[in-house]
Formats: structure tokens, C-alpha cells, sequence
């Protein structure tokens, strides 16, 4: 496998990231070299084997279906970049 | 000796039998961070004026005879625990200008007995490293020979314990992010079961592998801490419903019995020399206090690094999703939404965020989410079966750490894989969900600590703190000092 640089591109479209010239050059050799690293995981024969997604088992949690307080608008809406009343605010999505 | 070198239960003693007052503890922690903080780098953010009315507050409570074991001691918290009211940053610039509406569950524990925060610990970006290396706010160096990284990504934690700039601390362990450190920087460090301590509050990285852990200078510290944090969290699913044994009670049993598994693919021959002789001779001190060691093996070590950087990352890859500039943290101007999560992302996270987002977001991708996700999930359940089937026969199991002392700064930084590799020994347990702990077994012929990592059954805290404490009292490596 060779990650080209349009791989790199579309993998960053993905996650919602912009990268520079030179970081899609380096991404591309270093996600290389680790994606070659871990094609040794081709060598077990996993047929059977169930996946595990959490180390410790459990069923779901649930909670009592109970109203509690919780941090409240003015907490909430503390860090937010910009705002307006009760608010987050975001350049128009639609046009 | 000095106040900032005494452990938990030296201060306790002292602010119990009136000798010192939290207040005169907490100011000598202070003036020590001042210090010697231009040498190592080990906090983002130093809380100076809380931590002095907290001082005075615990003050107040010993004095009506109402402290417990941690009132009034001055500790430290790595930055990716939620702190209400303190800037936390995760060691990224993203983050630069949060300030938490709430705090985290194990903060909250600490801080009802009265601790005393001092501030805010250095980590590797979203504790994405092992170097501490890969932080927005500079380098941590290891107080040993400040030319050598800490260890990561727990790496402010450790160093500021050796430092003398907190009595202990708290750090997380996703792939060997508390022991590492520990390991490094000559301090007792330890990861608990999964679902022991509480991770509400905690910034996630991988979360099917995170967990909290104390960082201290010895073991009995080590107890006392965990005690502390330990316990179910209903704000956090994936917390266990078991009690919480008393760790303390737990350190005098010996090990006269106990049996010692030593995994062979943990002895392989490219191990350090200093680090095998500091094994070596570790054995033989088990082994004259009454341990009997057992050769085992978890045959499927060598997948474990591929297994993780293929799981963490993809973890991760979601879980950094919320960083998207609507609700919290940086946000780039752009037209448009797309744009300004695309360059708020781009803006706020380093390299090394950026690296592991790209590979989650690729091993989870359509077309290679069998290939990558689901395989590495199977081989986590062999490596987990691995670990269930070794704890048959014996109690614990005796490892390195790491497969070499402190390594120079800059030395891995352009080679992640090589980074990624020192993790070896530590990242298995992180798989299993089980627990593990380093504590001090040596040092190198450069004068580098060396630890020594016992790792437990599920839940097995109690057998692994035994164990550690009969090792410390029949040694002497955890009372040296690093001279700055």
C-alpha cells in the first residue's frame, strides 16, 4: 500500500482538517510507515474470534429516569465563542 | 528534610501532630515550583492564590479536628482534568482559553478532603505522547538530567513529583501515560482497572482505555491516593459498581507465596542492559523475601502496539470530533460553518493530534473499518485472553516498564513509530483493561531511574500495592533524590 498525497487529502477532508503542503508530505510517509507496521495484525487468524470494544464487562448503565439540576444556560453558554441570548452562534448555514 | 520532599503521610503526620500548618507546606511547594520551574517545565498553570486560601481553609479544619489523610496536602492535577473555574488546556492550544464549567469527579473527591491544588500539569497534547513532547505550552524535562523527556504523556505529573513541586499528583494512563512517567522520573506510578476510578470530568482521548491514577513517592502514598479517588460514579457508565477495598490496610501482607509470573516476551534481547540488570536483581529481592517466580508467556506482546495505534486512534479521531469552535475553545473566522470547523481544527491542534486523528479517521473509514478496526478489536481479545489465561497460575506478573531509560529530547520526535514503540511493555495492560504499577527498581550507569512494573489481575490493586510496598521496604531507590 502507498498513502498518496490525495489519499492524505481525502483523510483530511474526513476529519474536518486542512493541512499544509508539507504536512500532507510528511503524513503521507509517516501514515506509511505505521499502516505498513501494523499489516502484521494480517498474520493472526482472527476467524471466530469475537471483537472486543471494552475491556470489562457490562451491560448497558442505565440511570433512574429522574429530573436532576444540570450546569445551567449561563455555565453552558460560558465558553462560548460567540453567542447571542440563549444562543451559540455560527455563520449562516443556510442561505 | 524538606517540606517538599515529605510524602503524604509525612505531611499528614506533621499537619496532624501541629508540627507544620498546611499553609507553611503549601508556601514552600510554591516558592519550590518558582524555583525550579524555569528548569523543568512541569506546570501550565499554577493556581498560587486558590491553593494559599485552600491552605489556610484546611488549616481551619484541622484545627477543629475534622482533617482527614489528604487535608490540607499539596497536590497537582494534570491539565486534562476539568478544574471549575481553572483554565484547562489538555496541553492544547484549542483549549487555550477554557475555563471549565464544572470539575471532575476525582478532582471533586481530592478537593472534599481538603487537598490543596496547586495548579495544573504539564501533558503531551490531549496526552497523545510519551515524551511530553508534543505539549502547546513547551517541553517538560526530566529532573534526573534535564536533557532527557520525562516520560509522556503524563509527563508534567512525574516530573513535578520528582521535582519537589507536589506532594503527589493525578495523571491518566491510556497506553502506559502514568507508568512511563513514573519510570522515568524515579516516582511510584500506578493505572488502575478499568472502571475503578471515575473518568467524569477527565478529557477524553481513548475510551475504551483511559484511566485515572495517582502519581506519588512512594507506595504507601500510592494507597492512599487510590483510596481516594477509587470508587462508582453513576456520571460515569463505565465506572464499576465494586467497593473499594482499604488499600492501606493491604500494603503489610508480604509476598511469602506469592507467585511471580515473568513474561518471556518481556525479556527480549534488545532490553537495555541497565534496565535487565535492574530486573534481574529486583527478582532476586522478591525472590529472598518468600516470592516464587513462575516463567509464563502472553504470546500475542508483539501485536500489541499495532493492536493500540489502530484502536486509540480511532478512538480518538471521534472523540476529538467536539472540537469543532460552536461551543467551547478556539474558533477560526471563516464564511462558513465548514470552514470554520475546518480551520478551527487546523488552528488548534498540533501535529502529533493531528497524525492520530488522520490514522483513526482512515482505520475507520469506509472500505478499511474491517480491514484496520475490527481486526485490531480481535486481536485485543486475544491479547486480553492472553492475560486471563497467564493469571491462572500465577498473582501478578513482574516487567520493565520501559525498554530503556529517559530518552534525550528531540531524539524520537521525527520518527513516531520509533515514539510509538517505546510504549511496549505498558500498552498490553491498557488492551486487557487490568491494572499495573511502576515504582522504582534501579538506576542506569548515567544515574537514570529504572522502574519496575507489576501488573495485577482486575481489580487486583490490592495484591500489586502488597507487593510494591515488600519490594520498597527492602530497598532503598525510592528515597533518592534528583539533585537541581
Amino acid at each position: 500500500m502507498k498513502m498518496t498525497i490525495a489519499d492524505v487529502e481525502q483523510v483530511a477532508r474526513l476529519a474536518r482538517l486542512e493541512l499544509t503542503a508539507e504536512d500532507k508530505e510528511l503524513f503521507a510517509g509517516q501514515m506509511d510507515a505505521i499502516l505498513g507496521y501494523v499489516e502484521k495484525l494480517k498474520e493472526l487468524n482472527t476467524d471466530g474470534i469475537v471483537p472486543t470494544s471494552h475491556a470489562v464487562p457490562m451491560e448497558n448503565a442505565f440511570r433512574a429516569d429522574v429530573v436532576r439540576p444540570s450546569i445551567g444556560l449561563e455555565k453552558a453558554l460560558a465558553n462560548a465563542p460567540e453567542k447571542t441570548g440563549t444562543f451559540f452562534v455560527v455563520p449562516k448555514v443556510i442561505e | 528534610m524538606n517540606i517538599f520532599d515529605m510524602t503524604i503521610h509525612e505531611l499528614h503526620g506533621a499537619l496532624k501532630g501541629k508540627q507544620l500548618s498546611s499553609l507553611e507546606a503549601t508556601t514552600a511547594l510554591l516558592k519550590r515550583i518558582e524555583s525550579v520551574e524555569p528548569q523543568i517545565g512541569s506546570f501550565i498553570t499554577v493556581t498560587a492564590e486558590q491553593a494559599l486560601a485552600a491552605a489556610r481553609s484546611a488549616d481551619q479544619r484541622i484545627a477543629r479536628g475534622e482533617g482527614t489523610t489528604l487535608t490540607g496536602i499539596p497536590l497537582a492535577l494534570k491539565d486534562i482534568f476539568l478544574t471549575e473555574g481553572v483554565r484547562t488546556t489538555c496541553g492544547s492550544r484549542i483549549l487555550s482559553n477554557f475555563i471549565p464549567p464544572y470539575s471532575a469527579a476525582s478532582w471533586e473527591k481530592l478537593r472534599d478532603q481538603g487537598a490543596v491544588l496547586l495548579g495544573k500539569l504539564n501533558q503531551d497534547e490531549f496526552a497523545m505522547g510519551s515524551s511530553n513532547e508534543s505539549s502547546a505550552y513547551g517541553i517538560t524535562r526530566n529532573p534526573w538530567d534535564t536533557s532527557r523527556i520525562p516520560g509522556g504523556s503524563s509527563g508534567g505529573s512525574a516530573a513535578a513529583v520528582a521535582a519537589g513541586q507536589a506532594i503527589a499528583t493525578l495523571g491518566t494512563d491510556t497506553g502506559g501515560s502514568i507508568r512511563q512517567p513514573a519510570s522515568h522520573c524515579g516516582c511510584v506510578g500506578l493505572k488502575p482497572t478499568y472502571g475503578r476510578v471515575s473518568r467524569y470530568g477527565v478529557i477524553a482521548y481513548a475510551s475504551s482505555l483511559d484511566q485515572v491514577g495517582p502519581l506519588t513517592r512512594d507506595v504507601a502514598d500510592c494507597a492512599l491516593m487510590l483510596e481516594a479517588v477509587a470508587g462508582y460514579d453513576p456520571k460515569d457508565s463505565t465506572s464499576v459498581d465494586t467497593p473499594v477495598p482499604d488499600y492501606s490496610a493491604a500494603l503489610a501482607g508480604g509476598v511469602k507465596g506469592l507467585r511471580i509470573g515473568l513474561p518471556k516476551e518481556y525479556f527480549i534481547d534488545g532490553l537495555d542492559p541497565d534496565v535487565q540488570k535492574a530486573m534481574t536483581a529486583a527478582i532476586d529481592t522478591f525472590r529472598r523475601l518468600g516470592a516464587e517466580f513462575v516463567d509464563i508467556s502472553l504470546p500475542h506482546t508483539d501485536y500489541a502496539v499495532a493492536t493500540y495505534y489502530l484502536i486509540a486512534t480511532a478512538e480518538a479521531s471521534s472523540n476529538l470530533a467536539r472540537y469543532d469552535g460552536v461551543r467551547f475553545g478556539h474558533r477560526a473566522q471563516a464564511d462558513n460553518l465548514l470552514d470554520m470547523y475546518t480551520k478551527s481544527r487546523s488552528e488548534g491542534f498540533g501535529t502529533e493530534v493531528k497524525r492520530r486523528i488522520m490514522l483513526g479517521t482512515y482505520a475507520l473509514s469506509s472500505g478499511y473499518y474491517d480491514a484496520y478496526y475490527v481486526k485490531a478489536q480481535k486481536v485485543r481479545t486475544l491479547i486480553m485472553n492472553d492475560f486471563i489465561s497467564a493469571f491462572t497460575g500465577v498473582d501478578v506478573m513482574l516487567t520493565p516498564v520501559a525498554p530503556t531509560p529517559a530518552f534525550k529530547i528531540g531524539e524520537k520526535i521525527n520518527d513516531p513509530l520509533q515514539m510509538y514503540l517505546s510504549d511496549i511493555f505498558t500498552i498490553p495492560v491498557n488492551l486487557a483493561g487490568t491494572c499495573a504499577m511502576s515504582l522504582p527498581a534501579g538506576f542506569s550507569a548515567e544515574g537514570l531511574p529504572i522502574g519496575l512494573q507489576l501488573i495485577g489481575k482486575p481489580f487486583g490493586e490490592e495484591t500489586i500495592l502488597r507487593a510494591g510496598y515488600a519490594f520498597e521496604q527492602a530497598t532503598e531507590w525510592h528515597t533518592r533524590k534528583a539533585t537541581l
